[in-house]
C-alpha cells in the first residue's frame, strides 16, 4: 500500500475565508486544529510557528486559534515539533495535545507511544496528529541559497514558498520566481534519502497539496480518532470536501510520486546495508510483504 | 481483568510466538501468574516508584496477575526465592561483594533477568562514580549489570515510564515476543551517552531533525540547533533514552501499525 492505510481520501478545504487566504493549500491543517480547539478535543497544539528569523520556524505551543493561524504556511526547513510536546504537557499542563507533523516526526511520536521508555505520561495525551505530506526537507542554509543566491530575492520580501510541477516557487508581493527542482538537488537533508513515507502514513489525518487543485488539499483519513474528528469538522461546516480526482491529477499522481520516493529510498537503503552502514529499515531482500512498506 | 488492563495499555490480546525465545514463553505458558522479584542494587528506588505509578491497574496487577515474591521495601523476606522474572534496579559496585553476590544469585534464581531502569541497563549516572568518598572511599567502580551476568531484557529510563513497565509485564505474561524483542536487543546497549546521537545518527546521515531525542531526554541535556540535537554533556547522565527513542535508531513499524489499528 504505497499510500498507507486509510478509511477515505478526499479533496477538501477550509470554509473559513481568512484561513483560505493565509494557508499553504486548503488550510486543512489549520482548520482541523482550530476546530479541535473550539470543540475542546484538544486544549492546545504544537505547530511550526514563526521565529525572529524569517522562514526559520520554531516549534510553538499554540493555545488559541490566532496562534495556530500564525503558523499557517509551509516552511521548507526544520521545525522539531516533537521536541515541544513534552513542554506542552509539562510546562503548559495540556491534557489533550494536537500537533502537525511531517512523516518522520510522526514516526518519532508513534514510536514514543508504542514504546514510551523514558517518556512518562505523555503517550496518551496526543489527541490529534495531523500529518502533512513530505517529499524532502532542507537545512535553513539550503533555503537561503535558493532564495538569496539562486533567485536573488531578499528573504523579508518572500510571502510564500511552494514546491510543485517540478519547480521551487518563490512568491513575493509583486513577482513569482521559480527554480527548477534539478537545481535544488544536492541541497536536501541527507536523512531524507532513506525516508519511506510520503503521505504521513501514521498520522490520524494526513494532508498535502499533491492530487488536488490549487487552494484545495488532498486528505487521507486514517485512524478511528481521525475519522471521528474529520466527520465532526465536516458536519460543523468547518471544512468542505469533494471526491478526489482518481485520475492523472489526483490519486494517480499521488501514487506515482509516493512510489517514486519509496523506490528511490529503497535503493539507498539497500546500498547502505551493502556498505554496512546503519539504517533502521529493512533491506528489500529482507522484506516479506509489501516491498515499499515503511518497515 | 486482563482485558481491562490490555485495554488500558492499548495492547493487543493475541500473543505471538517466536521459537527461539523459549525462556519468556515458558514464563507465559507454564506459570500464568509469574513470580516477580525486585532486586535493589546501586539504584535510587525511582524505578520501583515508577512501577507503583500505574495507579489505575496496580491493584489488579498485583493481586490477580503477578505475585511479588521478593524485594526490599516490598516483601519481608531475607532468603531469595526462585523467581520467574527479576527486576534488577541499579548498577553494581565491583568493590561491594554483597551486591556482586546478590546479582550472581539473581541470575541463578530467576528465569528472566531484567535490567530495570538505566542504572542497571547502561550504568546511567553511576558511570560518573570514581570513589574517594566516606564511608567507603574504595567503592569506585559501578557497571551495568550486563557486564557481570547475562541480561535477558533491558528497560532503560531514568526512571522508565510507568507505562513501559506495565506494558512489559503484560507482554511477558502474554508471551508477546514481538513486543519484547526491542528490549532484548537493548540488553546489549550498555555504553550509552547523549553523544550517541552524533555518532550513530547525525554522523551516519540518518538524522531528520524531528526533535524526539530532545523531547525524550529526562535531564534537558539536549536542545535542537539548526535541526540537529545539541548536547550539553555536563547535564548528560548517560541514560541512553535519547538514542533509544530516536526513530532512526530502531523502527518497530509492525507494532505501531497494530497499535494504531492501521
Ligand atoms: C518540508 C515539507 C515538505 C513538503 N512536501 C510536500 C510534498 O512533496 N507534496 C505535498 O503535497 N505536500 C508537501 N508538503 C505539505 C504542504 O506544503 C502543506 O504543508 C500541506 O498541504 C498543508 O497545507 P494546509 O493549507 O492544510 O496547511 P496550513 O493551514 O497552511 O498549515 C500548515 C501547517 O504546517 C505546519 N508546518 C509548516 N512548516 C512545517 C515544517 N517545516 N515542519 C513541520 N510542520 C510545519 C505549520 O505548523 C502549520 O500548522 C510539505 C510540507 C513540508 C513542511
Ligand atoms: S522526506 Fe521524510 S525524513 Fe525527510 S523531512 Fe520529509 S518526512 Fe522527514
Ligand atoms: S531523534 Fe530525531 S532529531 Fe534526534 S537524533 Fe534522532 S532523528 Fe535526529
Ligand atoms: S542526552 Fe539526555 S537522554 Fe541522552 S543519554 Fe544524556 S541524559 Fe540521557
Amino acid at each position: 500500500m504505497v499510500l498507507g492505510t486509510y478509511k477515505q481520501v478526499v479533496t477538501a478545504r477550509s470554509t473559513d475565508k481568512q484561513i483560505q487566504k493565509i494557508a499553504q493549500d486548503g488550510g486543512i491543517a489549520s482548520a482541523l486544529l482550530c476546530f479541535a480547539l473550539d470543540e475542546k478535543i484538544i486544549d492546545g497544539a504544537v505547530v511550526a510557528g514563526p521565529s525572529e528569523v524569517m522562514w526559520k520556524p520554531e516549534p510553538t505551543v499554540a493555545l488559541t486559534s490566532d496562534e495556530i493561524l500564525a503558523a499557517a504556511g509551509t516552511k521548507y526547513t526544520f521545525s522539531p515539533n516533537v521536541w515541544m510536546l513534552k513542554q506542552a504537557v509539562r510546562q503548559y499542563g495540556l491534557e489533550k495535545v494536537g500537533t502537525v507533523a511531517i512523516p518522520c516526526q510522526t514516526m518519532g511520536i508513534r514510536k514514543m507511544q508504542s514504546y514510551p521508555f523514558g517518556v512518562r505520561f505523555l503517550a496518551d495525551k496526543i489527541a490529534l496528529l495531523v500529518g502533512i505530506f513530505c517529499m524532502e526537507n532542507f537545512p535553513y542554509e539550503s533555503l537561503r541559497t535558493f532564495i538569496s543566491e539562486k533567485a536573488g530575492v531578499d528573504f523579508d520580501l518572500v510571502e510564500k514558498m511552494d514546491i510543485g510541477k517540478g519547480k521551487f516557487w518563490i512568491h513575493t508581493q509583486d513577482q513569482v520566481l521559480t527554480i527548477p527542482l534539478k537545481e535544488t538537488h544536492g541541497y536536501e537533508q541527507n536523512g531524507c534519502k532513506v525516508c519511506l513515507d510520503y503521505v504521513s502514513e501514521l498520522s490520524d489525518i494526513a494532508t498535502g497539496s499533491v492530487g488536488s487543485p490549487d487552494g484545495w488539499s488532498s486528505v487521507f483519513v486514517r485512524t478511528d480518532g481521525g475519522d471521528t474528528i474529520f466527520k465532526q469538522a465536516l458536519e460543523a461546516g468547518a471544512i468542505e470536501a469533494k471526491a478526489i480526482n482518481e485520475g492523472k491529477f489526483g490519486l494517480e499522481m499521488l501514487t506515482k510520486l509516493s512510489t517514486q520516493k519509496k523506490e528511490k529510498a529503497m535503493k539507498v537503503i539497500d546500498e547502505r546495508k551493502a556498505m554496512g552502514l546503519p539504517v533502521p529499515f529493512k533491506a528489500s531482500s529482507e522484506k516479506e510483504g509489501d516491498p515499499l512498506a515503511n518497515v | 481483568m486482563l482485558a481491562r488492563i490490555k485495554e488500558f495499555l492499548g495492547m493487543e490480546s493475541k500473543p505471538k510466538e517466536v521459537a527461539s525465545e523459549q525462556e519468556v514463553e515458558k514464563v507465559a505458558e507454564e506459570k500464568p501468574k509469574p513470580r516477580i522479584g525486585y532486586i535493589h542494587l546501586s539504584g535510587c528506588t525511582g524505578d520501583g516508584m515508577s512501577l507503583t505509578e500505574n495507579y489505575d491497574i496496580l491493584a489488579p496487577l498485583l493481586t490477580e496477575m503477578i505475585d511479588i515474591v521478593y524485594g526490599q521495601t516490598l516483601v519481608d523476606l531475607w532468603e531469595m526465592p526462585e523467581m520467574d522474572i527479576a527486576l534488577v534496579e541499579g548498577s553494581v559496585c565491583l568493590q561491594d561483594e554483597h551486591s556482586m553476590h546478590e546479582l550472581m544469585e539473581v541470575r541463578e534464581k530467576a528465569g528472566l533477568v531484567v535490567a530495570f531502569g538505566s542504572c542497571a541497563a547502561t550504568g546511567c549516572f553511576t558511570r560518573y562514580s570514581r570513589g574517594g568518598q566516606q564511608a567507603q572511599p574504595s567503592h569506585e567502580s559501578f557497571v551495568p549489570i550486563a557486564d557481570i551476568v547475562k541480561v535477558d531484557l533491558a528497560i532503560p529510563g531514568c526512571p522508565p515510564s510507568p507505562e513501559i513497565i506495565a506494558k512489559t509485564v503484560v507482554a511477558a505474561i502474554n508471551g508477546d515476543m514481538d513486543y519484547l524483542q526491542p528490549m532484548m536487543d537493548l540488553a546489549g546497549y550498555t555504553e550509552a551517552c547523549g553523544c550517541d546521537l552524533q555518532y550513530k545518527v547525525v554522523n551516519q546521515a540518518l538524522c531528520i531533525g524531528c526533535g524526539t531525542c530532545a523531547m525524550a531526554c529526562q535531564t534537558r541535556a539536549l536542545t535542537m540547533t539548526n535541526g540537529r540535537p545539541e548536547l550539553n554533556s555536563a547535564r548528560c547522565i548517560k541514560c541512553g533514552i535519547c538514542y533509544v527513542q530516536c526513530p532512526r535508531s530502531w523502527w518497530p513499524a509492525d507494532r505501531i501499525n497494530k497499535d494504531l489499528g492501521l
